[in-house]
């Protein structure tokens, strides 16, 4: 394990006009961590995550990804920016992000989605990325789905290829944003799976999830945010055998019902 | 039935074919060029385009064809400033200007026909591409592009076949194309019906061939319309 955490993020706040959904939420994620992020629809946890990767910028806050700090800066108005769009792009690319609603493009080939950014943004030879996405859609059990197009899947196979083409990027941190949560009863268990052998190899994963049994039996740490603060965090078997936290005892009682 | 008169109109209709090609597809590209830079103007998100591309379809959309291709063409040749610049040459020839009043037109319809298919383009799909770090032009070239075309596609093919149409009135300003060719025919020999029978069958059978390559063209850019493989 490297001294330098995989990805930090410092005190980030993050408010929709008036509605503050982020209240100074800091977090550390070191290599191999999966840290499942938990807490009931409006506690902000979609929004840290997409804030990590500047899918929302956030108002305050740094995020560092292997010791690389996101610079940011202040418009004429007070908002926050990146400083560097390159930097951001860059940067996006070493973050592997998984969606609820899968996102493959829809006019390209499952094969076609994996390659798209690796060759076209990190730039790297078509042959060897080509092999790499064989491999990885091996990895989560869609080989004989290479050449199928999106609409042609269905849910549970989608978000398997949309991992695979996550990890087609060779990222140092995936983020999750709730990925089981449009899917089936019947085929999040095939996606968990996926999920499940992922954090087995030792990848670096930032999971929102209501799936209480991945948060308990697969993460290493996890964090649950009420109100846009981090209300209770430690490992799952403290937090889950007996929280402090009244309100976390009631949430997973809720969730488990 | 004279089919000796009705081969005659029809070869004579034919030679004009060529024209009534040419006008339409030079319009519809110069439309299309001009319909990119409106559509950027519209979706600039820059207050001053945002309004000059409004207005631009507003008025083009707004106003009967017939109308702009006189003002371009009799209207713009009437003022002694027009007649004085380097334009003149240009505009003084009635193929040019049916070019570019008809080119104009179609710019209006072919914007909103791109605006719509770029607000067609799931948000998340774009969202997937600046997740994974694609800068704003790589995206436009493999996913927003890539996507609103297959959107776009039915209604081009509409607005391509409505032009063809459109080209008619082309005859109005001196220019011979099928349908000048039709009314002289019938002016001439009196014959009411058949060379205007004769003129929109050819007409048709034209937007039956355009009509087809789009519908070609959205199937094969469409993997959803095609069964899934075995």
């Amino acid at each position: 394990m490297s001294a330098t955490p995989a990805l930090t993020v410092d005190k980030m706040h993050k408010s929709f006009g008036q509605l503050e959904v982020l209240r100074g939420v800091s977090l550390t994620a070191n290599d191999g961590d999966v840290i499942s992020i938990l807490g009931s629809s409006g506690s902000g946890k979609s929004t840290f995550l997409r804030c990590i990767n500047l899918l929302e910028t956030p108002d305050e806050g740094v995020v560092t990804v292997a010791g690389e700090t996101i610079k940011m800066r202040r418009r004429g108005d007070g908002r926050a920016e990146p400083a560097d769009r390159r930097q951001v792009d860059r940067i996006r690319s070493e973050l592997g992000m998984v969606f609820q609603s899968f996102n493959l493009w829809s006019h390209l080939t499952v094969l076609e989605n994996l390659l798209e950014a690796p060759v076209h943004v990190q730039k790297r030879p078509r042959a060897e990325c080509t092999e790499e996405a064989r491999a990885l859609l091996a990895k989560v059990g869609m080989s004989d789905r290479a050449n199928y197009y999106p609409a042609h899947l269905s849910g549970g196979q989608q978000q398997r290829a949309a991992i695979a083409r996550a990890l087609a990027m060779r990222p140092k941190v995936m983020l999750f944003d709730e990925p089981t949560s449009a899917l089936d009863p019947e085929l999040v268990g095939e996606v968990l799976r996926v999920m499940r052998a992922l954090a087995e190899e030792g990848r670096t994963m930032l999971v929102v999830t209501h799936e209480m049994s991945f948060a308990r039996d697969v993460s290493t740490r996890v964090m649950f945010l009420h109100q846009g603060l981090v209300e209770a965090e430690g490992p799952p078997q403290e937090l889950f055998s007996g929280s402090t936290s009244d309100r976390f005892r009631q949430f997973i009682s809720k969730e488990r019902g | 039935m004279d089919f000796d008169f009705i081969t005659k109109t029809f070869v004579r209709l034919l030679a004009a074919l060529p024209l009534t090609l040419s006008v339409w597809f030079l319009s519809v590209v110069l439309g299309g060029l001009i319909a990119a830079g409106v559509t950027w103007m519209r979706v600039s998100g820059l207050k001053p385009f945002e309004l000059f591309a409004r207005a631009y379809v507003l008025v083009f959309r707004g106003t009967p064809l017939l109308i702009q291709l006189f003002v371009v063409y009799y209207g713009l040749a009437s003022l002694p400033a027009v007649r004085a610049s380097i334009i003149w040459p240009f505009l003084r020839d009635a193929f040019n200007c049916a070019v570019l009043s008809l080119a104009l037109c179609t710019a209006g319809y072919q914007t909103e026909i791109f605006r719509g298919a770029l607000l067609a383009v799931p948000h998340g799909q774009v969202e997937a591409a600046r997740a994974c770090g694609m800068s704003r032009l790589l995206m436009f070239r493999r996913i927003i592009f890539p996507i609103a075309l297959r959107h776009g596609l039915p209604a081009y093919s509409t607005e391509m076949i409505s032009m063809v149409k459109s080209t008619a009135l082309v005859s109005l300003v001196t220019l011979w194309d099928v349908m000048s060719i039709a009314l002289k025919i019938r002016n001439d020999t009196l014959v009411t019906y058949l060379p205007l029978i004769l003129a929109g069958a050819i007409y048709f059978v034209v937007n039956y061939i355009i009509g087809a390559g789009f519908l070609a063209l959205e199937r094969r850019l469409s993997p959803h319309l095609r069964p899934r493989p075995s």
